[in-house]
């Protein structure tokens, strides 16, 4: 087997090391009658073989990029330089675990810290963590964090947050005790946030660009929570609007989580992604994850290592701040580097170029005869379909157009069966725009 | 996991270079400064067009990102000098206890990579993923008939996310059943962190378990301590000592006739894959660690995957999203499914596919034979050490790790974190030190199957001299340890006394 390096005779030699007859006798404390199970599977196979069943169950699907696409809602399709990839592969990021022995993990632990600075900055806010499973995850521990800051334990949810995010918060703050209120579905819905707060709101969390793409200036609702004292998370689904758009930091967020998949990392179908997480320092020994900070070493040279960890679980166990243990290191590395190629000037550039591809896609839709319900945007649009959406993104699909996401796929119980959830990015092509508005005129 | 230097933070004394290069470097080793410092302020790496304005967001726009770039080979530059000052498991022995650093195979790289997975959206219609579904259906055949359970639910995102994942399907199992005034887990005192952590955040108060002085759980105090309040217990099998928990269908049954519930942690299912099924010494919930077991790498702290296997009586509650039969082939089901959503979407998908293509390569046969060298492997270790340092639990075999104390190291004046440390000067990563709690100056030591004897001898031989050096007097060259590494030993209080936890510029 190409994975194991021992051969029988090493083996044999060893067991004369230990003194035991066989192998077996290594699982003598394993009960007899649970040993050696006969287990019903296909013996090993060679790489070709291998390759050739994976290729086989690939080929089964349609890539994104196999023509024209139009989905968004929390996962997006860009461009990644190959460099990113190039780099994340080299064996001491790839194969190296967590630096928690930082005289030979300096690497990891400056990635770290560069990233960090650049969330924080991303984000308009004082220090962000070295990264979370996924954006859903983050807005989850982000709920939690503020109900550890402020003591209370209502948390209010805008209708305006991504289904799958408000069923992750629901499931997780929920399960610690915490009062989640989620607001119903609504295009505008974040002012409608304001008139909910009340003395005993820990938190309340609002997505711009919102599930349905709407951007929302959120100041006013900064200042309504501060003055009731709670917190304002800011959650945003699709990082590249950071290079456009007003930061949540510049708006009053205290918290501010994002999924960071579309800088550097692939679709994935779901998954790994990176959860961004940054807040304003003085909360900074209440934050779940890791940290990443500045110290010397005994030749006093700068170098970097994990801190403040007496807030987590491998330290604090049942009195930690969050469970989580392994994060998305490898993915930080890739929004690390792609931004790095990117810069700010870059980001801005890209993101002006996501904004116009999704003003062309409004345009065709509208041609279309469609309702575009989304009053400012930055690159998705909802757009009210005549009949259900999931009807029209299966007829278009057997024009070969992916159209986009049928609301009633995040949230089937909320009423608005007849919204289409749009996107476009540097990706999209005038010819993929064309051939959607050709199929819906059809 | 794994808990490196708990609670004992380095405070290293200050200490004068032998030689130094008059540029900061040493040698090949570049001083590579950070991004801010190296970057440009209005450089761009990336070749793009400058967008229109976008007027119809007024008031709503940034001025500018505050962000340095790099043109390409820049950055090239950069991350390669960075990436030079890490250890890897591509370059050595990486004998991290209960982590499980074995070779990541670069055929589930590859695999990973192709465009029917990489380039494929969680939200496009199922019609046109039915290969990806495909393959989470069979990976879960795989963990299925691997582990002897029914169930597993696929979209914790890491181990301690899987761990959430069992006990809400155990607080909802409960719930369901009118026992939802069960609010305690019981812990043994060897467990995982994130075995508490995770009892905490779900509401749930922990007890902890004695341990005998032979390494598994204390049953007489695991029978006096079930009770009616008892939601379940968390033992890891083997357990964090590297020892088979013998009495491991009693504690199920004293479990289940308790009302209560038996979660399994499986960080080190490594030592019994294809050799042993949890489902069948009575376990209701298990993650599994894709990152471990199954070779997916651990990227310098991630990502991982953290799939839970469930009894008959979990399954019921396990959370969306759940694949689902029809006749047009594989669907989703999204919504209302057991006790509600871990995630955003369906899982780890990149991480699914280097495991099933992982368990494709070894197969059955390959597989039990990965337990099998693991654990002979750490027994030789084991074999070869325990002359000239002390095991933790020197009858019997160990499983796939194998653990001493510090007795060996009386009168020395070295510690084990100084031991640790002076391994870094002999090329090797070190061991979990002072984990698990339950013994004193712990050193666990998990060599896994990909070793080969040459380089298992060629660690024995580095650790072997350094414990006779260590004898011998030689405390200074622990107590300064490492001396040959990128950066010496770290001040890790001053970072968390005074955190920096971003660049700022300069002072002007």
């Amino acid at each position: 087997m190409r994975y194991l390096p021992l051969t029988p005779e090493d083996r044999a030699q060893m067991l004369g090391v230990i003194g035991a007859p066989d192998v077996d006798a290594l699982f003598a404390d394993v009960p007899a009658a649970a040993r050696n199970p006969a287990i019903g599977l296909a013996p090993h196979a060679g790489e070709l073989e291998v390759e050739r069943e994976l290729s086989g169950l690939a080929a089964l699907n349609r890539a994104a990029g196999a023509g024209p696409f139009f989905c968004g809602a929390g996962a997006y399709r860009h461009h990644v330089p190959a460099t990113v990839d190039h780099i994340i592969q080299r064996s001491e990021f790839l194969t190296s675990y967590t630096p928690y022995q930082p005289e030979i993990a300096q690497g990891t632990l400056q990635v770290l810290f560069e990233f960090q600075t650049q969330v924080a900055r991303l984000t308009g806010l004082d220090v962000a963590n070295a990264s979370m499973y996924d954006g859903s995850t983050a807005c989850a521990e982000a709920v939690m964090m503020a109900q550890r800051v402020t003591r209370r334990e209502k948390a209010i949810l805008s209708g305006g947050l991504h289904p799958h995010y408000a069923a992750t918060t629901q499931t997780i703050a929920h399960a610690e005790g915490m009062e989640i209120v989620r607001q119903p579905a609504a295009i505008d819905a974040e002012a409608a946030v304001i008139e909910a707060i009340d003395a005993e709101t820990a938190c309340v969390v609002v997505q711009t660009p919102n599930v349905f793409g709407v951007v929302t200036d959120v100041s006013k609702i900064a200042e309504a929570a501060h003055a009731k004292g709670a917190l304002l998370i800011v959650v945003t689904t699709e990082a590249v609007a950071y290079g456009l758009l007003k930061s949540p930091g510049e708006m009053g967020a205290d918290i501010a989580v994002a999924e960071g998949q579309s800088i550097g990392n692939a679709l994935n179908y779901g998954g790994p992604y990176v959860g961004l997480f940054a807040c304003r320092e003085k909360f900074v020994r209440n934050m779940p994850g890791r940290l990443c900070g500045e110290t010397v070493d005994a030749e006093g040279r700068r170098g970097y290592v994990l801190t403040l960890s007496t807030r987590e679980q491998h330290i604090r166990r049942e009195k930690a701040t969050s469970n989580i243990c392994t994060n998305s290191g490898l993915c930080a590395l890739a929004f690390s580097i792609h931004l790095s190629l990117l810069g700010g000037k870059g980001l801005s550039q890209l993101a002006r170029v996501n904004h116009a591809r999704a003003r062309e896609l409004k345009a065709a839709v509208e041609a279309a005869g469609l309702e575009v319900l989304t009053p400012r945007f930055f690159n998705e649009i909802a757009v009210r379909t005549k009949g259900p959406a999931a009807d029209l993104v299966e007829r278009l699909l057997a024009d070969g157009v992916v159209a986009g996401v049928p609301f009633s796929r995040l949230d089937p119980g909320a009423g608005l069966d007849d919204v289409l959830l749009l996107c476009a990015t540097e990706t999209t092509t005038s010819d993929d725009i064309a051939a959607l508005k050709d199929a819906l005129a059809r | 996991m794994s808990m490196l230097n708990v609670g004992r933070p380095t405070r290293p004394e200050a200490a004068e270079p032998a030689q130094t290069s008059l540029t900061g470097g040493r040698g090949l080793l570049q001083d590579e400064p950070l991004l801010f410092e190296v970057g440009g302020w209005d450089k761009t790496g990336v070749d793009l067009p400058d967008g229109p304005n976008a007027d119809d967001l007024a008031g709503l726009t940034r001025d500018g990102v505050d962000l340095p770039g790099l043109s390409e080979p820049e950055a090239v530059r950069h991350y390669v000098r960075l990436s030079q000052k890490n250890h890897a498991i591509d370059l050595a022995l990486y004998p991290l206890g209960s982590c499980t650093m074995k070779h990541n195979p670069r055929l589930n790289e590859k695999m990973a990579r192709l465009a029917g997975f990489a380039d494929l959206h969680p939200l496009q219609p199922v019609s046109t993923t039915q290969g990806a579904l495909q393959l989470m259906d069979r990976l879960a055949h795989w963990l299925k008939t691997l582990t002897g359970m029914p169930a597993v639910a696929l979209s914790p995102k890491a181990g301690a996310h899987g761990e959430l994942c069992g006990l809400l399907c155990i607080k909802a199992a409960h719930e369901a059943a009118g026992q939802g005034h069960r609010r305690t887990v019981l812990v043994p005192t060897s467990a995982h962190g994130t075995n508490p952590a995770t009892a905490a955040f779900v509401g749930y108060s922990v007890t902890e378990i004695a341990q005998t002085d032979d390494g598994r759980v204390d049953l007489s105090d695991l029978a006096a301590k079930l009770g009616p309040d008892v939601a379940a217990i968390m033992v890891t099998n083997p357990n964090t000592c590297g020892l088979f928990e013998r009495d491991i269908i009693e504690i199920a049954r004293l479990t289940h006739d308790a009302g209560a519930y038996f979660y399994c942690d499986g960080a080190n299912f490594n030592a019994i894959v294809g050799k042993v099924r949890p489902g069948d010494l009575g376990v209701d919930a298990m993650h599994i660690n894709l990152h471990k077991t199954f070779s997916t790498p651990h990227g310098g702290g991630g990502p991982g995957a953290g799939p839970v296997v469930l009894s008959q009586a979990l399954a019921p509650f396990a959370p969306a999203p759940w694949i689902v039969s029809g006749p047009d082939g594989l669907g989703l089901q999204e919504q209302d499914a057991g006790f509600g959503r871990m995630c955003a979407f369906h899982g780890q998908m990149g991480m699914f596919v280097r495991a099933y293509a992982y368990m494709l390569s070894h197969g059955a046969d390959g597989l039990r034979q990965v337990a099998e060298d693991a654990v002979l492997n750490a027994n030789y270790v084991k074999a070869r050490l325990s002359d000239v340092m002390s095991p933790a639990f020197p009858e019997g075999p160990c499983m796939h790790e194998a653990l001493f104390d510090d007795a060996w190291l009386d009168g020395t004046g070295v510690t084990t974190l100084d031991f640790a440390k002076a391994m870094i000067d002999e090329g090797f990563h070190p061991m979990t030190m002072y984990f698990p709690l339950v013994v004193h100056g712990a050193m666990l030591i998990e060599p896994t199957e990909t070793e080969s004897k040459a380089e298992l001898d060629r660690f024995c031989e580095a650790l072997r001299a350094l414990a006779g050096a260590a004898k011998a007097g030689e405390a200074e060259r622990f107590k300064g340890a490492p001396f040959l590494a990128p950066l010496r030993r770290l001040d890790e209080t001053l970072a968390a006394r005074k955190p920096k936890l971003a660049w700022t510029p300069p002072a002007e």
